[in-house]
């Protein structure tokens, strides 16, 4: 696995770029999440809003609740969130894509021509995801933070001044450059993992319908754990 | 010309090739038969370079196939064409994207020109009026004619042909082998066909070998199948007499001829 991700990661930056195929993976992986991350994103914010003013509450520390609805969104839920929200959304998507390509022969086909399939297919996911995922993150972020205002603010009476006064004092650059990490970080993980399962379906788990099918499993699971776990050791770092 | 020799191939416990070896001259084609299973397309991934073998040489041009490296062997493969099985036509694209895609990924032609050279191609196999369809709105014959025009659109100089005919009824089966005959006629490639259609592809090639047992059992020119005795290669060509008949026409006992 170290070494297809090595292999993707030194295409990028060796010409030529397959820019269309980049772009419609970016559409596909990026524009086409947008919807499902509009909607998590803002109930997650009106759940931290809720969950938030109960808990500050009980210390009657009420006006921080913006700080905390930023701070959780920014450095922890959106991009854990977004990435999950794409892995189940694209992520399956590419690697049925990938592995039924490699059951009808067409990556044969591909490599048969002499085009390098790692061009073709990774390279553009790759890039897709890696300017992709940060956007969603930024994007249910923002919603969210609406999310927890629409709550906090508008239902329960935090005022506006005091919900985004005391964020603007709270969160710093640091965070959001934490969270932007984090989502590149996950759109590795997310492509590595995804394109992997594809373009191995056959060895990895045997061919056919039932191959892509297992495959697509796999890749889900094990990108959302590995999100997880690398989520902890990301956190460690740069806490 | 491509040479094999002294091929060995293993998958598992499975051996598949045991000192395979095997000649095809240049310019000409020949058919590879042989039962269910006994490496035939394996053969032909091992000729294009996308299966390494453990032991033995593959020689196209005098360049062994098994020690060659990555840019060289892209080079090689853009004069190799390949018909899949299944066609292996891209889904998401066109019949016309398909024909086209080889020319605007290996060549500096301009768009009007490829489009041109894959209309003329797509017109030579007969899929004329086809060009918009996608792969899953073609029939059978009609997806191996699209594969055909996209593995010739570059004048390949070696074309492999893996079961052109397998899965069409008679008629579209013959009318492929004549369409891959044409084709041989018109750009003089030099080529291998994996098939099962025996004898009617005899009428479509120079030679033939059989493979048994990992290795080429015999191998001639055609008349030299059609005139054998050996009960193996009647029973590959169903002529054998009831008298001759010890269960090699019989189904439930050919595996055992074959293994014989």
């Amino acid at each position: 696995m170290g070494i297809f991700l090595f292999r993707t990661a030194f295409l990028v930056f060796v010409p030529p770029l397959k820019i269309v195929r980049a772009l419609k993976q970016l559409r596909f992986i990026g524009f086409q999440s947008i919807l499902v991350i509009l909607l998590t994103g803002a109930f997650t914010g009106m759940v931290l809003g809720f969950q938030g003013f109960y808990s500050l509450s009980r210390f009657g520390s009420e006006a921080f609740l913006g700080p905390m609805v930023g701070l959780a969104l920014i450095k922890e839920l959106g991009p854990v969130i977004s990435a999950l929200m794409v892995t189940g959304r694209a992520g399956s998507a590419v690697t049925a894509e990938i592995g039924i390509m490699r059951m009808t022969e067409q990556i044969d086909a591909l490599e048969l021509m002499g085009l390098n399939p790692f061009r073709y297919l990774m390279v553009p996911n790759f890039l897709a995801a890696m300017i992709s995922l940060p956007l969603l993150s930024a994007v249910f972020d923002v919603v969210g933070i609406f999310g927890g205002y629409l709550v906090g603010g508008k239902l329960l009476g935090v005022g506006a001044g005091t919900y985004f006064g005391e964020m603007a004092n709270y969160v710093a650059m640091s965070d959001v450059m934490e969270g932007i990490y984090k989502s590149l970080c996950f759109g590795i993980i997310i492509v590595w993992v995804c394109c992997f399962k594809g373009f191995y379906a056959g060895i990895l788990t045997g061919f056919g319908a039932e191959g892509v099918s297992k495959a697509t499993t796999q890749a889900v699971v094990m990108s959302s754990v590995l999100i997880l776990v690398s989520d902890y050791f990301l956190t460690s770092v740069m806490f | 010309m491509i040479l094999i020799e002294n091929l060995y191939k293993k998958f598992g416990a499975n051996q598949v090739f045991k000192g395979l070896s095997l000649r095809v001259p240049d310019g000409k084609v020949i058919a590879l038969i042989g039962g269910s299973g006994s490496g035939k397309s394996v053969l032909l991934k091992h000729i294009a370079g996308l299966i390494r073998a453990d032991r033995g040489r593959i020689l196209l041009d005098g360049k062994d196939m098994n020690s060659i490296n990555s840019r060289d062997l892209a080079a090689l493969r853009s004069r190799i064409g390949f018909l899949f099985q299944g066609g292996a036509l891209f889904d998401s694209m066109t019949v016309l994207e398909n024909v086209a895609f080889p020319l605007h990924e290996k060549t500096k032609l301009s768009a009007d020109r490829i489009e041109q050279r894959a209309l003329e191609e797509l017109d030579h196999v007969g899929l004329s009026g086809s060009e918009y369809k996608y792969p899953s709105q073609l029939s059978g014959g009609m997806v191996k004619r699209a594969a055909l025009a996209r593995a010739l659109i570059t004048d390949p100089e070696i074309m492999l042909f893996d079961e052109p005919t397998t899965g069409l009824d008679p008629v579209t089966g013959l009318s492929i082998l004549r369409l891959i005959d044409s084709c041989r006629r018109r750009l003089s490639f030099t080529g291998i066909i994996v098939t099962h259609e025996i004898p009617r592809v005899f009428d479509f090639v120079d030679r033939v070998a059989l493979i048994k047992d990992g290795v080429v059992y015999t191998e001639g020119g055609t008349e030299v199948f059609l005139t054998s005795e050996d009960p193996l290669i009647k029973a590959f060509l169903g002529t054998l007499s009831d008298e001759e008949d010890q269960g090699e026409q019989n189904p439930s006992k050919f595996d055992e001829v074959v293994k014989r």
